[in-house]
């Protein structure tokens, strides 16, 4: 039978959102206090649902120590105490936590083959959260 | 024109009254307490460790669960009401709770004497004890916390 497991990680990161298309005006009615020119940090906090047939001999998705290993490695060890903006996926675009969630999803979707990925929600905040399903159907 | 109160989603088409129902979903929380180990007797005592980890110790460990039963149903448009909630807390307490709250699972609930305790296990065990036993919502999501870093949901046999 076919369960989805989800697992909570934190990282603290900065980013400023500034987007070299605009101008100095928009950048800063577009992104308020977001566009200070010496950045802001966060709290995420990631959820990444991950979804599978219950396995018969082991009673799970998939092990738990693959999932966390595999975040660690390639998620947390990527941006934790990172400044966003510093890196090479952001040169290009602003670290809003939108492309955040979709550079996390792009990267657990390409190398995590032990179950399949249902989405990746972010918790930039208490207060806001953002989540990206790919191409599926959004489940609650 | 549209209905007003209890029966607002009511309307009048082609002069005959129309009642549209609304799909809406609610969730009741619950916890429990309870002691698992997760171990298979098919495995050797080696493989048991290397994929159950500390999970594997043998005098098991526990959890306070947080269950999340998530129905849904169309409005009954004369109680305003999905389910009856009072039924599904006891359906909850009784199927559940009762059964599942300061037990070693390994040992007292009888779905999990020959199959591991996973919070996976868990959701369908709670799902199957649910599903026949609500009168009149429909069984939509089981989530079960193990901890606040880990759940998991189960819709059904999909």
């Amino acid at each position: 039978m076919k369960a989805h497991l989800s697992r909570r990680y934190r990282f603290s990161a900065s980013h400023r959102l500034h987007a070299n298309s605009m101008s100095a005006a928009e950048n800063q009615s577009t992104y308020g206090k977001c566009n200070n020119p010496y950045g802001h940090g966060h709290n995420y906090t990631v959820e990444v649902t991950v979804s599978g047939q219950v396995d018969a001999k082991t009673g799970m998705v998939c092990n738990l120590v693959d999932l966390d290993g595999f975040i660690e490695r390639e998620v947390l060890a990527r941006y934790d105490r990172e400044n966003l903006n510093t890196l090479l996926e952001f040169a290009q675009e602003v670290p809003t936590t939108e492309n955040l969630c979709i550079r996390i999803y792009d990267l657990v979707h390409r190398g995590f083959t032990c179950a399949h990925l249902e989405r990746v929600r972010i918790e930039e905040t208490m207060m806001n959260s953002f989540e990206y399903w790919g191409a599926a159907k959004p489940m609650f | 024109m549209e209905g007003t109160g209890l029966f607002r989603n009511s309307r009048c088409i082609g002069g005959w009254p129309l009642t549209i129902l609304l799909m809406v979903y609610l969730t009741r929380k619950a916890e429990f307490s309870a002691s698992h180990v997760y171990h298979n007797p098919e495995f050797t005592a080696e493989e048991n460790r290397r994929i159950f980890g500390k999970c594997n110790n043998p005098n098991g460990h526990g959890h306070n669960y947080m269950l999340e039963v998530t129905v849904k149903g169309e409005v009954d448009p004369r109680s305003g009401f999905v389910v009856d909630l009072k039924q599904l807390k006891e359906v909850m307490n009784h199927e559940v709770l009762d059964a599942m709250d300061h037990r070693f699972l390994n040992k007292e609930v009888p779905e999990f004497l020959h199959q591991i305790p996973t919070t996976e296990n868990i959701a369908i065990a709670v799902w199957q004890r649910l599903s026949s036993k609500l009168e009149r919502a429909q069984l939509h999501r089981v989530r079960v916390y193990e901890t606040p870093d880990l759940f998991v949901d189960f819709y059904g046999e999909e």
